[in-house]
Formats: C-alpha cells, sequence, structure tokens
C-alpha cells in the first residue's frame, strides 16, 4: 500500500431528525427513538403519504440570519453539517494551504424548496419579484458552493449528483481526491431538505412511500414483511478525510479509515433495483477489492434498506451474495427516515461510529423479518444495539439510476 | 419626509442584507461602506418597489451608489 492509499476520517458532522449534531443522533439511534412524524399541514389531506422525518433543529437558527436567507434549506443543512465535521477536525487550524483543500458535497434534489417557492413568486406576482438569489440557492452545486465558501477551500468544488447514493459518492470522489494527490484535505458529504408537496407527490405516485400514516414511528421498517415503503428524511451529514500521515503528524483524532470503494451501475432499470441485486454486490465486491480485504474480514454492514418491498430483499441478496451470513447488518433508516441524497453520508458516519465504539444500532420496527431467503439467513440486529467485535465494515447507497456505491471502513 | 424614507429604507437594509440601521446614513457607500453585493441591491430595488411604489429600472440602480443618492431617487420618483 503507498502512503497516498491510506486516508482516515479525521472529522465528524450531522444535522438529522434524531438530533443537531453527530453524538445527539448517534445518542438518539442507539436509544431506539424515531425522528418520523405525522405531517399535519393542510396541504397534507389528500396525501396518500403522509409521514416525515423532519429536522431535530432548525438549521436556519444556527447560521447568521442574513447568511442564511440565502441559502436554501439544503445548503443550511450542508453548512452546519460541515462546520461540524471541520471544527471537530482541527484541519481549519493546521495551515493547511486553502489550494489544497477540496470539497465534495451530494445532493439528489437539490434546491427544491427555492425552486418551487420562487415559482410560487412568478404565478403570483410576476417574474420582477423572483429572488436574484433564486439561481444559486437551487442548483445542485449549491450545497458543495456554500460548504466551499463556508471553509475557503480553493482547491476544487464538486457535487456529484447520484439520486439516494450522492452523499456516497461524494465520499468515495473525495477518496479519489486524496489518492490522486489532488488534495491534501477534502471535506465530503451529502445534503438534502426537499419536504414539500410535490417531491411527497411524486414519491407517492411511485407508490415508493409507506402509508402507515397512524403509525409514524413504526412506519419505517426494513426487511419487516409489513414494510410498504420509505420515509422522506431531511438532513445533512459531513466527513473531513486526509491522508493518515498528514493527520497523524499533526495529532489530529482519527476515527476510522476509508479504506476502499466501489461504483457500479445496475444497467437494468431507470428506478427499479436488479432483483437480485446484481449491481450492488458488484460494488461491494469492487469496495473489497479496492481496500485488499475479504469478506471473513467484514463485520458489519450499515444497509441502504429503505423499506420498499423489493429493494431491500435485492440489498439482502446481494450482501449476502458478496460477504456472506456472518456479517451483523443493521438498517438505520428505520429511525431517520430516507434522507436521500444525504443517506450515504449520514450512514457511513453512523459506520464509522460502530467501528468506533463497537456497537451494531438496531433495525427497529424488525418485528417480523420478510420470508426472503436471505433476509432470513443474514444476521440483522434488531431490538437493541449489539456489542461486537469489529475491524472493518461496510456502507452501502443505491439511487434511481441504478447507482451502486459501498464504501469499506476500518478501524483507525 | 425623507426622514421616513430614510427609516424605511434602513429597514430594507437590515433585512436584506444586515446592516445596522444607525449605519444606514446617506453618505453611506452600499458596496465600500456597508458591503452590500450586486444581488442584493437587485433585492434591495424590489424591496423599494414594496415599500414606496417606486420602480427602480436597471440603468438607474446602477448611478444610485449612496444611501443619498437612493433616498433621492425615490423621492423624486414617488408618486
Amino acid at each position: 500500500m503507498s502512503t497516498n492509499d491510506d486516508v482516515v476520517v479525521t472529522g465528524l458532522g450531522a444535522t438529522t431528525p434524531l438530533g443537531g449534531d453527530v453524538t445527539s443522533t448517534w445518542e438518539a439511534l442507539l436509544a431506539g427513538r424515531s425522528g418520523v412524524s405525522r405531517i399535519t399541514d393542510d396541504w397534507i389531506a389528500e396525501f396518500p403519504a403522509q409521514l416525515v422525518a423532519r429536522l431535530a433543529a432548525d438549521p436556519a437558527e444556527q447560521i447568521d440570519r442574513v447568511r442564511a436567507r440565502r441559502l436554501d434549506r439544503s445548503q443550511q443543512v450542508a453548512v452546519v453539517a460541515a462546520d461540524e465535521a471541520w471544527r471537530s477536525s482541527g484541519a481549519g487550524d493546521a495551515g493547511v494551504d486553502p489550494e489544497r483543500i477540496a470539497v465534495v458535497f451530494g445532493t439528489g434534489i437539490g434546491g427544491a424548496l427555492t425552486l418551487l417557492g420562487q415559482d410560487d413568486v412568478l404565478e403570483e406576482k410576476g417574474p420582477k419579484r423572483v429572488s436574484p438569489f433564486t439561481i444559486p440557492m437551487l442548483m445542485p452545486n449549491g450545497p458543495a458552493a456554500a460548504v466551499g465558501l463556508a471553509v475557503g477551500a480553493k482547491g476544487g468544488v464538486h457535487a456529484p449528483v447520484s439520486a439516494c447514493a450522492s452523499g456516497a459518492e461524494a465520499i468515495r470522489w473525495g477518496l479519489d481526491l486524496l489518492r490522486f494527490d489532488r488534495a491534501d484535505v477534502v471535506l465530503v458529504g451529502g445534503a438534502e431538505a426537499c419536504v414539500h408537496p410535490l417531491p411527497m407527490a411524486g414519491f407517492a405516485a411511485m407508490r415508493a412511500m409507506s402509508t402507515r400514516n397512524d403509525e409514524p414511528e413504526r412506519a419505517s421498517r426494513p426487511f419487516d414483511k409489513g414494510r410498504d415503503g420509505f420515509v422522506l428524511g431531511e438532513g445533512a451529514a459531513a466527513l473531513v478525510l486526509e491522508r493518515g500521515d498528514a493527520a497523524r503528524a499533526r495529532g489530529a483524532t482519527i476515527h476510522a479509515r476509508l479504506a476502499g470503494a466501489g461504483a457500479t451501475a445496475d444497467g437494468y432499470d431507470l428506478v427499479a433495483p436488479h432483483p437480485e441485486g446484481e449491481g450492488a454486490g458488484r460494488a461491494i465486491r469492487a469496495a473489497l477489492r479496492d481496500a485488499g480485504l475479504t469478506p471473513a474480514d467484514i463485520g458489519h454492514v450499515n444497509a441502504h434498506a429503505t423499506s420498499t418491498p423489493v429493494g431491500d430483499t435485492a440489498e439482502a441478496a446481494a450482501i449476502r451474495g458478496a460477504l456472506g451470513e456472518h456479517v451483523l447488518v443493521t438498517a438505520t433508516k428505520s429511525q431517520t427516515g430516507h434522507l436521500l441524497g444525504a443517506a450515504g453520508a449520514l450512514e457511513s458516519v453512523f459506520t464509522i461510529l460502530a467501528l468506533r465504539e463497537q456497537i451494531v444500532p438496531a433495525t427497529a420496527n424488525l418485528d417480523d423479518p420478510d420470508d426472503d431467503a436471505a433476509v432470513q439467513a443474514l444476521d440483522i440486529v434488531r431490538r437493541e444495539p449489539r456489542r461486537a467485535q469489529l475491524t472493518a465494515a461496510v456502507n452501502d447507497s443505491f439511487g434511481f439510476g441504478g447507482h451502486n456505491i459501498a464504501l469499506v471502513f476500518t478501524t483507525a | 419626509m425623507s426622514e421616513d424614507i430614510q427609516a424605511g429604507l434602513a429597514e430594507i437594509l437590515e433585512e436584506v442584507a444586515g446592516v445596522a440601521p444607525a449605519d444606514a446614513t446617506p453618505e453611506k457607500s452600499f458596496t465600500e461602506d456597508l458591503d452590500v453585493d450586486s444581488l442584493s441591491m437587485v433585492e434591495i430595488a424590489t424591496e423599494v418597489e414594496n415599500k414606496f411604489g417606486v420602480a427602480i429600472p436597471d440603468d438607474e440602480l446602477a448611478n444610485i451608489k449612496t444611501v443619498g443618492d437612493a433616498i433621492t431617487y425615490i423621492t423624486n420618483n414617488r408618486g
């Protein structure tokens, strides 16, 4: 292994439906709390799916007021999570040349609230009343750009867009930037904030969302026989990546190593996953090869598992096929909801904390595992978190479009 | 009259650009003294139209350099 291949995680940040930072989110996750609630606004009345996982803390209240009003909510959450990761890493005080600092921040949908809100202004008041900040607030590179500006990154700012794999894709991209020596520190992550009638209606029209409206906290139930779709969530998560030698030289806290990544495309359907998770399995295998590890090394998988009927069984088949039946699997969307373009980043934070703390969070609401052979065969942690000796773990992320990303983290 | 306009403009500047009302005095340059960027100037023009009913065309907006310039323009063009 060359020195450039040793990439470590030195900062973590998050703002989620479970908490306004990493610590509160992780504690709520281990405590089994749910971030899901039922929408009570008038507009929801005719909607079949009425559940949402709202942020625990309003990001606008954590940002200067004038700055906040020029940022879409997706940018606000990105800035809040990135700020936590950046501060906790200490990289900003390490004298790194700004031209060697890069940002990679993904989103699935981008500034939907601005796009739709300003369209209302256009319709109601005319073109002259549309905000001059409309475009920088709605563009999908908006969260990345806002984060780049916040930390003074001049070494490149990038914004992968691959639906619900965007956050994981950002992490993979960051790994490549460091391996190819394009930067010394990379702030990576994902952000999403699109709770609005249109996306809600669109996902509902795909029959992708849970309609278990009377039981909000029990609606997101990955791998359970009674699952009926995902719950839309909002939030962001961020990680600071740098090369291990540099991080150790400056005495940084190393949470984990980012040991490898794999990216594939299903080549099967625009939205439906391959039923046996063929592309997903290939991504996991590719990530293992990249990390120089074997299936026996992997002790834990944070699954993408969104609680849709088709997706969860396809992923179970992929995990079983690529890694075997010994891994401890968890599906944290059971408590956070599905943060779309932020999901891969948030679940990578959870994967890293599982390695660091040697504990696997439980999959909530998994009362009656699906009859599917792979689901039955896998050891899916449920009811309560499980202590385990872990040295390596995988985070899966998949997105509409057939995007598959697998990331391998190892203990520091 | 111009005191009302100055106070109204100060409210807009505080809301849009975070300028403290006490700083919104006639001699202040928007870009040099108050750190108001070009997109914010467009937003300020929109708010001026909302508050005072005075539309500021782009070519006129380019000539408005100071808070005093804005007060004069609003005063002269108010119906």
